[in-house]
C-alpha cells in the first residue's frame, strides 16, 4: 500500500456547524489523506453523518471553510464537485420509480455517458458486488435489503468518482458474503485510486477496509490516524472501550 | 423517463391544438354584421329572445343566438360589453336594477322617459311588447279555498305558512322587503331556484313562491295568484333592450312587435312551450306567422341531434381549462414547494377562490371578458387551481428526506432533479390532482350555459325552465358519462406512465 500522500482529499479549517440553536462543531479542523480509506467511528449523535453532508454540501457550514480534491465546497462549485464524488447511505436510498439499471445509471444518462460504455461499467460494478444481472430490470421494492445496499454501492461508483462517501454502506450486506464484498472493494480502490470517507459503527469493517481511523464524539475528534496504532494505543476511555469489544469480539 | 418525454409530446400536441382554437374563436368574434339576440334564463325569456330573433330572421338579418344567459345581472353586462344587440327586459327590472331610481317611471310615455335616462350610455330601449309581466305571490288553489285566502292581506292571518323565493325577488327593493313592510307581513323566508320552487308546492314542502303573473305554470301546477290589493308590483312591461349601435332597419323590425302580445297571448304562449311537443322555436314560428304571415316551415332542430355538438363544445371548455390551470398549476407549485409559507399561502388562496359560487364567479368575470367561451375557461381554470396545486405541492414535499438527500448529492443539476427525479415521484399524486381537477371542471361546465359557452348545460337549463325532465336528462346523463370516462382516462394514464407499485390506485 503506497503510504506516498499527495495532499489532503478532504481539509477542513475552522469549520463551525450546528443545527438551529444547537452547535455541534466548533472550529473543526479535519485532514482526510488522498487516495486511502479512512473510517470514522463513534457513537450515534456523535456528528459522524454531518460531517459527511459538510463534505459534499448538503450542509455548509456558518464558518470556516472545506476543501473537497483541492475545491473549496461552495454553492457554484458544488454540481461539478459532487459529480466527482460518489455518495451511498444506510438508509437505502434507490430511487422507487427508476429500475435498478436506471438507478444506477441515473448521473450517467444525465451527462450522456455512452451506452457502450454505461453497459460495460454496470456489468462490471454488478460482478464485481455478485449482484445477478437480472436485478437490472427490477424496481427497487422488488431487492432484497443486502441486494438493494449493494445496488447503491454500484450507483455511487458508477461514475468512477475520485472519493466515495459511504454512511453505514455495508450495513444490511449479509454476513456470508460480506468478506468476498470487502475483499473486492478494496481491490477497486487499489485500482481506481480513489479516497474513501467510510463511516461505521462496526470496528470490524473499519480494520478490514481501512488504513486510517477517526474517532468522534459530540462533535469533536477523540483521537485520529493509522488504524493499527490507534488499536495499539488508545488516547482515552472511549476509544479503549472501541477498541476491547472489538478485540473481544475477534477472540 | 421515456414516460415524462411522453407526457412532453402530449403537452405540446395538446397546446397547439388549444391555439388553433383560440385563433378560431377569435375570427367569430371579429365578425360584426351579425345581430346578436341574447335571453335571461326562464322559459318566457327564451320564448321572446326567440320571437326577436326569428322576427329578425324573418326580415333577412344574419342573427346568431345567446339565449338563457343566466339572470339580469348576466344579459345587462353582456348588452353593455356589446357581447349582444338585443335582449328583452322588463321596464321594472329596468328602473330598480339597472338604472337604480334614475328615472320616475310614468305610464303614459315610459320609454321616452328610459331613454332619456338612457342618453348617457349606449343602450336605448324600443316599444313595449304590450303584457305586463309583474311579479306576483302564487299558492296552490285548493290551500287558498281552504284557509280563504284571497289576497295578499290575507296572508297575516296565516304566519306558520312557508315561503321560499327566488333569490333575486328576495334582493331586490321592490322585492320581498318592500312587500314585506307594505303588508305586514309575518314571515321568514328561504330562498330557492324559480325553476323548482313550484314542483316544491306541488310537493308540500313550501306554500308560496314568487311568479311572474304571465308564467304559463301557473295553471299547469294547480297554483293560483293572490291578489295584489294594495297595488304594490310596479309595472313590468316587456320591451327590447338594444344597443344604440343596432342598425336601424333592424331596429325597424323589432318595433313591428310593438303591442302585439297582451297577457293573456304571453301566458298562452309560456303554456304552449311548457308541453313536451313544442320546442320554443316552433312556438315562437307559429306566432310571428299567426302575427305576419306565413314565411316558411318552422326548423325543427330537437336538441337530441345536438347532442354531439353539446358534448363537443362540453369537452373543449373542460379540455382547456384544465390542461391550462395543469400548466399553471404545477409551475406554480414547482416554485413554491420548498417554502412552506409560500406554499400554505397558495392552498389557501386557490382555496379561498374555489369557494366563490360559481354563478356568482361568472356573473363577476363578466365586465372583464364578456360572456361566453372565454369567461367560462377561466372560471374552469380557477376552479381546477386549487386541486392541481395542492396534490403537487403535497406530493413533491412528501417525498422521502433521505431521496431528496441521495438527489442532491449525486451531482444532478436542479434542472435535471426536478425532471428525473422529484417530477416522477410526485406524478402519482399530481395526476389524482388533476384527475379530481378534471371531474369537477365536467360538472361545473354544465353552468357555462348561463353565460352563453354552450356546452351539456344548455339541455340542462332549457329543461329545467321547461320543467322538461327529458331534456334535463339529455345534459346530465352524458355530463355524468363524460366524469366516469374522465376516470377511466385517467386510470389509462396511470398504467401507462406510472409503475404499478407506485400508483395510488383505489380500485
Amino acid at each position: 500500500m503506497s503510504l506516498a500522500v499527495s495532499g489532503p482529499c478532504i481539509q477542513m479549517k475552522g469549520v463551525s456547524f450546528g443545527y438551529g440553536q444547537h452547535p455541534l462543531f466548533n472550529r473543526l479542523n479535519v485532514t482526510f489523506p488522498d487516495q486511502q480509506v479512512t473510517a470514522v467511528c463513534g457513537p450515534s449523535g456523535c456528528g459522524k453523518s454531518t460531517l459527511l453532508k459538510l463534505v459534499n454540501g448538503l450542509l455548509l457550514p456558518s464558518e470556516g471553510e472545506v476543501s473537497v480534491l483541492g475545491n473549496l465546497v461552495t454553492h457554484n462549485s458544488l454540481d461539478a464537485l459532487r459529480l466527482k464524488i460518489g455518495y451511498a447511505v444506510q438508509r437505502i436510498g434507490l430511487f422507487p420509480h427508476l429500475k435498478v439499471a436506471e438507478n444506477i445509471a441515473i448521473v450517467a444518462n444525465a451527462t450522456d455517458m455512452e451506452q457502450t460504455e454505461q453497459h460495460e461499467r454496470i456489468q462490471f460494478l454488478l460482478d464485481m458486488f455478485n449482484l445477478p444481472s437480472v436485478l437490472l430490470k427490477r424496481y427497487p421494492h422488488e431487492l432484497s435489503g443486502g441486494q438493494a445496499q449493494r445496488v447503491g454501492l454500484c450507483r455511487a461508483l458508477m461514475m468512477k468518482p475520485r472519493l466515495l462517501l459511504l454512511d453505514e454502506a455495508f450495513s444490511a450486506v449479509d454476513p456470508i458474503s460480506r468478506f468476498d464484498i470487502y475483499r473486492e472493494f478494496i481491490r477497486l480502490q487499489q485500482e481506481e485510486q480513489f479516497s474513501v470517507m467510510l463511516i461505521t459503527h462496526d470496528m470490524r469493517e473499519a480494520r478490514f477496509l481501512a488504513d486510517h481511523i477517526m474517532v468522534m464524539e459530540s462533535g469533536s475528534i477523540l483521537q485520529q490516524g493509522k488504524i493499527e496504532s490507534v488499536i495499539a494505543h488508545p488516547s482515552c476511555d472511549l476509544v479503549k472501550r472501541l477498541v476491547k469489544e472489538h478485540l473481544l469480539c475477534e477472540a | 423517463m421515456r414516460g415524462l418525454n411522453k407526457i412532453r409530446a402530449y403537452c405540446f400536441f395538446l397546446v397547439i391544438a388549444l391555439a388553433s382554437v383560440f385563433s378560431v374563436h377569435s375570427v367569430a368574434w371579429a365578425d360584426s354584421s351579425k345581430v346578436v339576440v341574447g335571453s335571461k334564463a326562464f322559459a318566457e325569456g327564451y320564448l321572446l329572445g326567440e320571437i326577436v330573433a326569428q322576427k329578425l330572421e324573418r326580415d333577412g338579418f344574419d342573427v346568431e343566438r345567446k339565449l338563457g344567459l343566466g339572470k339580469t345581472i348576466i344579459t345587462y353586462e353582456a348588452l353593455l360589453a356589446g357581447e349582444i344587440d338585443v335582449y328583452v327586459e322588463y321596464t321594472g327590472t329596468l328602473y330598480q336594477a339597472i338604472l337604480k331610481g334614475q328615472y320616475q317611471p310614468q305610464i303614459d310615455d315610459e320609454v321616452a322617459d328610459i331613454n332619456q335616462a338612457l342618453k348617457e350610455t349606449p343602450l336605448k330601449v324600443l316599444p313595449s311588447l304590450g303584457f305586463n309581466n309583474t311579479y306576483a305571490l302564487v299558492m296552490n288553489k285548493q290551500l287558498m279555498e281552504e284557509k280563504t285566502i284571497k289576497s295578499i292581506s290575507d296572508l297575516k292571518q296565516y304566519p306558520d305558512l312557508v315561503l321560499s323565493l327566488s333569490h333575486e325577488f328576495i334582493n331586490r327593493t321592490d322585492g320581498w322587503q318592500g312587500l314585506k313592510s307594505e303588508y305586514d307581513l309575518p314571515f321568514s323566508v328561504s330562498g330557492i331556484e324559480h325553476s323548482l320552487a313550484y314542483q316544491a308546492i306541488q310537493s308540500g314542502k313550501i306554500d308560496l313562491t314568487d311568479a311572474y303573473s304571465t308564467d304559463g305554470d301557473i295553471n299547469r301546477f294547480g297554483l293560483q295568484l293572490l291578489e295584489d290589493d294594495l297595488f304594490y308590483f310596479p309595472s313590468y312591461r316587456a320591451l327590447p333592450f338594444i344597443r344604440k349601435t343596432m342598425p336601424v332597419d333592424a331596429q325597424t323590425s323589432l318595433a313591428e312587435l310593438a303591442g302585439l302580445i297582451d297577457e293573456a297571448k304571453m301566458q298562452e304562449l309560456n303554456a304552449l312551450a311548457l308541453e313536451d311537443d313544442h320546442s320554443y322555436a316552433e312556438v315562437a314560428t307559429d306566432f310571428l306567422n299567426a302575427s305576419f304571415g306565413t314565411l316558411s316551415e318552422a326548423e325543427t332542430s330537437y336538441p337530441w341531434k345536438r347532442l354531439m355538438g353539446y358534448v363537443y363544445e362540453h369537452l373543449w371548455l373542460t379540455f382547456t381549462a384544465l390542461i391550462s390551470a395543469t400548466f399553471v398549476g404545477v409551475l406554480v407549485a414547482i416554485l413554491a414547494y420548498r417554502s412552506s409559507k409560500l406554499s400554505r399561502v397558495l392552498i389557501y388562496s386557490t382555496g379561498l377562490m374555489q369557494t366563490i359560487p360559481s354563478l356568482a364567479l361568472l356573473a363577476l368575470l363578466i365586465p372583464i371578458f364578456g360572456i361566453g367561451w372565454v369567461p367560462a375557461v377561466i372560471a374552469l381554470f380557477i376552479y381546477s387551481l386549487l386541486p392541481i396545486v395542492r396534490s403537487t405541492i403535497n406530493a413533491l414535499v412528501t417525498i422521502d428526506s433521505t431521496l431528496v438527500e441521495v438527489a442532491q448529492g449525486l451531482g444532478l443539476t436542479k434542472r435535471q432533479q426536478l425532471r428525473t427525479i422529484y417530477l416522477p415521484m410526485a406524478l402519482p399524486g399530481m395526476l389524482t390532482g388533476i384527475k379530481t381537477a378534471a371531474i369537477i371542471s365536467i360538472g361545473t361546465a354544465t353552468l357555462a350555459s348561463f353565460i352563453g359557452a354552450g356546452g351539456l348545460g344548455d339541455p340542462i337549463i332549457t329543461g329545467l325552465s321547461l320543467n322538461d325532465h327529458e331534456m334535463v336528462l339529455m345534459g346530465a346523463i352524458p355530463a355524468a358519462i363524460l366524469a366516469i370516462l374522465m376516470e377511466l382516462l385517467f386510470e389509462y394514464f396511470e398504467t401507462r406512465w406510472i409503475p404499478a407499485h407506485m400508483r395510488s390506485n383505489v380500485t
